[in-house]
């Protein structure tokens, strides 16, 4: 038997990746992309699993859905509940969440959130590397514009400009792009 | 000095502002504590990051460690509650389109009146009133419960992440929400709603954030408890000091924390509500509190009170339940970590809820100490000792 399962996800080519690991398992996988009416659409679906981001804030919604259907009976469960341990550890450390419709064979849960599991840790090595070029290109303008002002003020060159920077980073065991940040504030004061 | 790193997870809002403030302003560094702040994006990963060691403590809606104690929402480890870091501080907004309803009917928002703003609700609507709440366990839904239940009003609740509650009032999802500050402020000044009252006019004194950790992670770290414990009570006691309360904007209003602006923050904290994208003002004297009237203690009586509610919503056993969430109030480690750092300590754990309708003195380990107001809008008064209601 084939698994429904349906992915709360808003970035299109990461959804796509997710419906690319389990739709050779055999499954049927809808994506939802919209925050607003998610609890009805899902309610529609009625999917055996939902795969989501954790740091999707949408998540509170899905857990109102888990609960609405009886607390102690929990027909629809975040998947911590009743898989082991070191899947529920590797799942929150990828960063995805899972709910469950009661009564899913355990091993089958498990193939599924394998293959998530193994897609969310490469979203996180994505947005963690995307994170460090975003931080890299905006110390990089800052340290421009810092070079640029002292340029002007002081009249020397690019190379000596920078070489201020960096002098002054070092008596004060600063980085560059914080000394630099401090000169762009400061000069946007004096001018 | 070598200071020990305490991971700390919060939800953006107002009453996490002990945290922030401990960590900012030294109170933890002076305990030796090197806060690792963690921003999670809602309510299920937090608690989630608690249960599985991601953090190692957690400002938290008050009912949920109480709800885990019930057994309801996949319990899969006891928490907590070591102190209380906010009383009050929520709000009831209602979309505009409710709002002009209720001014045609003659309804004055005087945001003081509970029972009022009931039943001129009841009279304008029809159809069932959907609101917007943070989450299924949260003081926000106890709230709403209690102040509804006899107001002859259909009414749904659907669960709304915080910081999406003002969208999700302009879009149409909800006609109506009961979120904490600085949400509801930030959905007035959108032009999305208006508020109809304060959290504090269902109940005075609810307890809405606490600090909750792992039970298992108390008992292998009281050292380390201890020291989180003086230093966000410190804050606490920092945040109560008007002149504090700016620099306390500022910092919250940082992309790291709240990231809302510093003025519409500011409101909660002065307790001067803008009610209406007109831009009408109403004072609330105790909107939000973080120290004074003994705010921290971790009183039985108020756990027990939100067990009550849950008991009989899920048809548990109020005896059993009440007892399960008095045992999780760490009452003893407040005592204990808190004596020496300067805490006036109340002399009993549990107290009557809703007996108090002026500043009354209590008996105290130094003599006596103020408690506020905690009147419930009904009058009703909660024994937790046998009360069911």
């Amino acid at each position: 038997m084939k698994l429904h399962i349906v992915i709360v996800e808003p970035d299109q080519t990461r959804a796509r990746l997710v419906i690319d690991s389990l739709q050779p398992l055999g499954h049927h996988v809808t994506v939802i992309s919209e925050a607003a009416g998610l609890a009805r659409r899902v309610c529609d679906i009625a999917p055996d699993i939902v795969l989501i981001d954790m740091s999707n804030p949408s998540r509170d919604t899905l857990e109102e859905m888990a609960l609405a259907s009886g607390p102690m009976e929990r027909p629809v469960a975040f998947f911590v509940d009743r898989t082991d341990r070191d899947l529920t550890q590797q799942a929150i450390e990828a960063g995805v969440s899972a709910y469950v419709v009661d009564g899913l064979q355990p091993d089958r849960v498990a193939s599924v959130m394998d293959a998530a599991i193994a897609r969310f840790q490469m979203f996180r090595r994505m947005r963690m590397e995307l994170e460090t070029t975003r931080r890299a290109l905006e110390e990089r303008k800052l340290i421009d514009r810092a070079k640029g002002i002292l340029m002007k003020a002081r009249g020397v060159t690019e190379e000596e400009a920078y070489a201020l920077l960096r002098k002054t980073a070092m008596d004060q065991g600063r980085k560059v792009a914080e000394v630099a940040s401090a000169l762009v504030t400061a000069a946007g004061l004096l001018s | 000095m070598n200071l020990t790193t305490c991971r700390v997870g919060f939800v953006p809002l107002l009453d996490m502002a002990p945290i922030v403030i401990a960590h900012e302003m030294g109170f933890a560094a002076a305990e030796g504590l090197a806060l690792d702040l963690q921003r999670a994006p809602s309510w299920s990963s937090l608690r989630d990051m608690l249960l599985w060691g991601q953090v190692d403590a957690a400002h938290m809606l008050a009912p949920v460690p109480v709800a885990m104690a019930l057994g309801l929402g996949g319990a899969v480890a006891r928490l907590d509650i070591l102190q209380v870091l906010s009383i009050n501080g929520d709000v009831i907004g209602v979309s505009q389109g409710v709002a002009d309803k209720l001014r045609m009917a003659g309804h004055a928002f005087a945001f003081t009146d509970a029972r009022q703003a009931a039943t001129d609700l009841a009279r304008v609507v029809d159809g069932p009133l959907r609101i917007g709440v943070p989450f299924p366990f949260s003081t926000h839904v106890e709230l709403v419960n209690y102040w509804l239940r006899d107001a002859g009003l259909e009414y749904e609740l659907c669960t709304i992440p915080p910081p999406r509650m003002a969208d999700a009032l302009a879009a149409g999802e909800v006609d109506a929400f009961c979120v904490g500050e600085p949400w509801g402020s930030v959905a007035v000044e959108l032009g999305a709603g208006t508020l109809l009252l304060p959290s504090r006019a269902i109940w005075a004194v609810a307890p809405e954030k606490v600090l909750a950790a792992r039970h298992d992670w108390v008992c292998e770290n009281p050292a380390l408890t201890g020291c989180l414990m003086r230093a966000i009570w410190r804050a606490a006691r920092w945040l109560s000091v008007a002149d504090n309360r700016l620099i306390a904007s500022e910092i919250l209003a940082r992309p790291e924390y709240v990231n809302a602006p510093v003025e519409i923050l500011d409101r909660a904290l002065r307790g001067e509500m803008v009610i209406s994208p007109q831009g009408e003002i109403r004072q609330v004297p105790d909107m939000i509190r973080f120290f004074d009237g003994a705010a921290s203690f971790p009183w039985r009586s108020q756990a027990a009170w939100f067990a009550t509610q849950l008991a009989a919503r899920h048809g548990l056993d109020p005896e059993t339940s009440r007892a399960a969430a008095k045992a999780i109030c760490r009452t003893d480690l407040y005592r204990q970590n808190l004596r020496a750092a300067g805490a006036d300590l109340p002399g009993a754990s549990e107290k009557l809820e809703g007996s108090l309708h002026h500043p009354t003195a209590v008996a105290s380990e130094r003599g006596q100490m103020i408690l506020a107001p905690d009147a419930f809008f009904d009058g009703q008064i909660f024994d937790s000792s046998r009360n069911t209601r």
